[in-house]
């Protein structure tokens, strides 16, 4: 077979200049293909005058971004070969294709290890380029000991690649780092800057990574402050020069070491302080690079140990970059304040409208961080004014900070708001603006502010009309509008509102807009399942429309949507079987407890105003006598002067899993027959009120009362302690938390918690924190009971303790007697 | 021991120019080439969607990215979120300077036609992410020295005509 001579490959550029010439992606692509295939031909024929140059093209091919891997063993060869051109091809082929994660990655050891041992000091710069780049751990730990001893060199080219190939050995194989430590010692004697730079970011890592090399280290804080002193003070050297200062790359290294050998130590910091205020007073901050060291030092002085009136230079420092013109400046201005805004707070408020401004600004990155550090910044003195801005912030700013921006008002509202009403217009405010991006969880929590600002009650329920009346598509406010208007419709068509102009609205109107939510395309299910039950809640408030509201709740009956028909179900019966129970069942909303965050200090001060105890609420039922039914908690009594905790009644209905009127009546049974037969009782965990929407929240008070806890009942290891706290609403609550532990020395599972009380009493249950009570007292289950008291009776109480121990199934039961006296008088 | 500090290390570089092609890509981490497409993709986009009243930083997933415009080109580094950006944007203009020195008055064109030379340079400059020479001199003279060493002049010619 006659083999043809192969003409010259193209050189590198001439191919470049071809490429660039094509004009459609097409035409590059069969160029590009004509051309591998010339390259695979000549690697085929083992080439070796040309490999260098097919390599490369192929480099340049791969880079606009086409497949080159057939071009990784040509590499090695390259790389094996004598000549320095082949060499350097090769090696950047190979930083480019070969690394660890190919097979023939290892396959370069060989190779790396002759060239650092070679005659001529760029190919051993080559060598420790590579290793230094991409080394994977297995050729780090081949190679390390030649790594070692070029770092002892006196060749500083050599010296300074070492130390940045050790760092690169020690990232991958941390175990490495120690034979290293030898060649350390007298690398910051050298006047070389790019050895004392290398040296210093090999010092950086050791000192990271060991504790023991932190504190070995140590020692060598003189010499660093030293060296940065000569950089500071030394006269203009060209070579290291920029705009004025020496070396600023080096500088920052030094200040960053200096940080980690400073931190949690005072010698160190006390040794350090004298530099670090010359470099924060001294350095010229027209430019970049002086800022760039400025904040370095900053960064340092915040970590250290350092004296406070360096820590007040510091902020300052922070505080003018915020007005400088350039934003990268003020974007590390606000980083950095971000970070110290909870150490050194007062000195951060200095500078608060500053920060304010910020949110103006038109880069996403600063207006981001300015909105987190006002918010950082609100306090009780500054809040109206913090608000105002950071209102106008949410109406203007972009989409993606919207919902953040509205969590933390309403977080701030809570915390410090200086008046009830005040609190309410700015809730009013978000959900009006913002009212699509509010998040979920907000709602519940917004309704429980707002039903515990009793006396605000008709002014929030005319603003949330207003508001809804031209638009119901923000669901988050839909749903609070809604809720708030079937709990206080009545208000709203009375024209009750003092606080500002009371409309005129009639019932009907009323009810059209809950209807066109109801209806509405844009409408959630969940915003539809509001609306549904606002409707329904009005039945009880208003006197002219009830055979409308009646019609509504029927149509639903039939509603494709599972959840409204369920309801509607359910709204129907009440209408029909037990309209009785309607007014008692739809009242109002008592004012609930609200769990706070912050220590006992600050329990119920949360607005400035003084709570008046009004409560609209109708008298307890009276009409609900309790069937002769025995309710499943009789049986846990046993006893007929025992009142069961909700009254119940014999349903035809079919059982449905949950929807509050099933669990309000209590456990039926699916057959519709009398219940007498005893049956294990669940878990009677929905309150008897129609809580829409209303996460159910421990309601824990920080404040005891001074009434003294008890423990109700300990057996086998299980404790239950029983804290005690008062309404101050409602003198007849009590509220009790339990806490139940375990100190054997397995956990208890699937924890059930049962209460009954006498006749005279009610009882309400929370649901749990958990079912399972960890061994050796290591955590516990709380849970809350409400207990109503009208008669002021003693209290008694018979529980029920179910869960699973050591492999059996557990029960008991016992009488807790011993309630002290200020639980219940 | 200590929980691990991040500081210093740059993660990668890339040049790209206005209509994202890429110039050079240097990557000091290990990443599978499709990520590495998809990352190059996916950062061009963001940077070149930047407004000129933005800063030169851009909050990445876990990092940052600090990136200029030169002439035509773009330089971006991606750093670690607690390092000096400020710094990187000097280390950024340093490699301009270099490249500067060394091509003489450098444009975009000097990068296409000797990509592999940038390369070089950077890599006298920055190993591992790290700065290993801050002085701009001993940076481009062992460039030119291992210039001197190239066997053959055909191929590597320190200013190619064009």
């Amino acid at each position: 077979m006659r083999k043809e001579r192969m003409p010259a490959p193209i050189r590198l550029r001439e191919l470049i200049r071809t490429i660039r010439t094509a004009r459609t992606q097409a035409e590059e692509r069969e160029m590009i293909q004509k051309e591998c295939a010339a390259i695979r031909s000549s690697f085929r024929e083992e080439d070796n005058t040309y490999r260098c140059r097919n390599v490369a093209k192929l480099l340049y091919m791969h880079m606009l971004g086409y497949p080159a891997h057939f071009g990784q063993l040509e590499c090695l060869k390259l790389i094996a070969s004598q000549k320095f051109t082949d060499k350097r091809i090769g090696y950047l082929g190979a930083m480019l294709l070969l690394d660890e994660r190919q097979d023939v990655h290892l396959l370069m050891t060989n190779c790396i290890k002759n060239d650092l041992n070679h005659s001529t000091q760029y190919v051993q710069g080559l060598a420790l380029c590579t290793l230094g780049c991409m080394g994977s751990s297995e050729m780090c730990r081949d190679l390390a000991g030649e790594v070692e001893k070029l770092l002892k060199t006196s060749n500083s080219y050599l010296r300074k690649k070492a130390a940045l190939c050790a760092v690169h050995v020690i990232r991958k194989v941390p175990e490495l780092m120690e034979m290293f430590l030898p060649a350390t010692k007298n690398l910051l004697n050298e006047k070389n800057h790019g050895v004392l730079h290398t040296s210093v970011v090999l010092l950086t890592e050791m000192c990271e990574r060991s504790p023991d090399m932190l504190a070995h280290f140590r020692k060598l804080v003189p010499q660093l402050v030293r060296i940065l002193k000569n950089l500071i003070m030394s006269g203009y050297s060209p070579e290291h020069d920029v705009s004025g200062i020496s070396d600023p790359f080096l500088q920052v290294r030094i200040l960053r070491l200096l940080r980690i050998l400073g931190r949690n130590d005072d010698d160190s910091s006390e040794a350090m302080n004298d530099i670090l205020a010359q470099v924060a007073t001294n350095t010229e901050t027209s430019k970049n690079v002086g800022n760039a060291i400025l904040y370095e030092t900053v960064l340092t002085i915040m970590d250290i140990k350092s004296e406070s009136g360096l820590r007040v230079l510091a902020i300052n420092i922070l505080g003018r970059f915020l007005l400088n013109n350039d934003k990268n400046i003020r974007y590390v201005a606000l980083t950095s304040l971000l970070k110290t805004v909870q150490t050194d707070h007062n000195a951060v408020q200095r500078h608060r409208s500053t920060i304010v401004d910020c949110l103006k600004d038109l880069d996403v990155s600063i207006k981001r961080r300015a909105m987190e550090l006002s918010f950082a910044l609100v306090n009780g003195n500054n809040v109206r004014g913090m608000m105002k801005e950071l209102l106008y912030f949410l109406d203007s700013c972009e989409p993606e900070f919207k919902a953040d921006c509205a969590s933390g008002i309403f977080l701030a509202a809570e915390k410090y708001a200086p008046s009830k009403r005040w609190h309410i217009d700015t809730i009013m405010r978000v959900l009006t603006t913002a009212g699509s991006y509010v998040r979920d969880d907000a709602v519940p929590n917004l309704i429980q502010l707002i039903t515990n600002s009793v006396e605000m009650h008709a002014y929030t329920v005319q603003r949330l009309y207003k508001a809804i009346l031209g638009d119901y598509s923000q669901q988050p406010l839909v749903q609070v509008a809604s809720w708030c208007i079937g709990e206080y419709g009545d208000l709203l068509v009375s024209g009750q509102c003092e606080e500002e102009e009371p409309i005129q609205v009639t019932e009907d109107e009323v009810l059209d807009i809950l209807e066109s939510v109801l209806i509405s395309n844009m409408s959630a299910s969940v915003t539809r399942g509001y609306a549904l039950t606002a409707i329904m809640k009005l039945s009880t408030r208003f006197t002219c429309t009830v055979n409308r509201i009646k019609k509504v709740v029927s149509i639903y009956g039939s509603s494709i949507d599972v959840e409204l028909q369920q309801r509607a179900v359910e709204y129907n019966a009440l209408f029909k079987k037990y309209d009785h129970m309607r007014p008692a069942l739809l009242e109002r909303m008592p004012v609930m407890e609200k769990a706070t965050t912050n220590g006992p200090t600050e329990i119920v001060q949360t607005n400035g105003e003084t709570e008046p105890a009004v409560l609209e609420t109708k008298p307890p039922p009276t009409g609900l006598q309790p069937t002769s039914q025995a309710n499943d908690l009789l049986d846990l009594l046993g006893g007929n002067d025992i009142t069961p905790v909700i009254p119940t009644a014999p349903t035809s209905k079919p059982a449905s899993a949950g929807g509050e009127l099933l669990d309000l009546l209590g456990d039926l049974n699916i057959t519709g027959s009398p219940v007498s037969a005893p049956a294990p009782a669940p878990q009677i965990s929905q309150p008897p009120f129609l809580l829409d929407g209303l996460s159910s929240q421990p309601l824990f008070n920080d404040i005891a009362a001074g009434i003294p806890s008890i423990t109700a009942y300990s057996k086998n290891g299980l404790k239950i302690d029983f804290t005690f706290e008062r309404s101050n609403t409602n003198p007849s609550v009590t509220v009790i938390t339990i806490q139940a532990s375990n100190s054997t020395e397995l956990d208890m599972t699937d924890f059930v918690f049962q209460a009954a009380v006498p006749k005279t009493f009610q009882l309400q249950l929370l649901s749990p924190s958990s079912s399972v009570i960890p061994a050796f007292n290591s955590g516990t289950i709380t849970q809350v009971i409400k207990v109503l008291n009208p008669q002021k009776q003693q209290l008694r109480m018979r529980i029920k303790l179910t869960y699973n121990h050591k492999g059996s199934a557990m029960q008991d039961l016992a009488e807790v007697n011993n309630f002290p006296p200020q639980s219940w008088q | 021991g200590c929980p691990r500090q991040q500081t210093g290390k740059i993660h990668f570089i890339l040049l790209f120019s206005r209509q994202g092609k890429l110039r050079l890509q240097k990557w000091y981490t290990t990443l599978p080439e499709k990520e590495k497409k998809k990352i190059t993709r996916e950062i061009v986009q963001i940077i070149l969607a930047r407004n000129q009243k933005t800063s030169s930083f851009v909050d990445w997933k876990d990092l940052k990215l600090v990136y200029k415009r030169y002439a035509s080109l773009y330089f971006c580094c991606a750093i670690e979120d607690q390092d000096n950006e400020l710094l990187t944007l000097e280390v950024v203009h340093r490699y301009v300077e270099l490249l500067d020195r060394y091509f003489g008055n450098v444009c975009e064109l000097d990068i296409i036609f000797n990509f592999e030379k940038a390369y070089f340079i950077l890599d006298e400059f920055i190993m591992g992410g790290e700065v290993q020479e801050t002085s701009k001199k001993s940076a481009v003279k062992a460039m030119e020295d291992s210039d001197m060493l190239q066997e053959t002049v055909e191929e590597y010619m320190n200013k190619p005509a064009f």
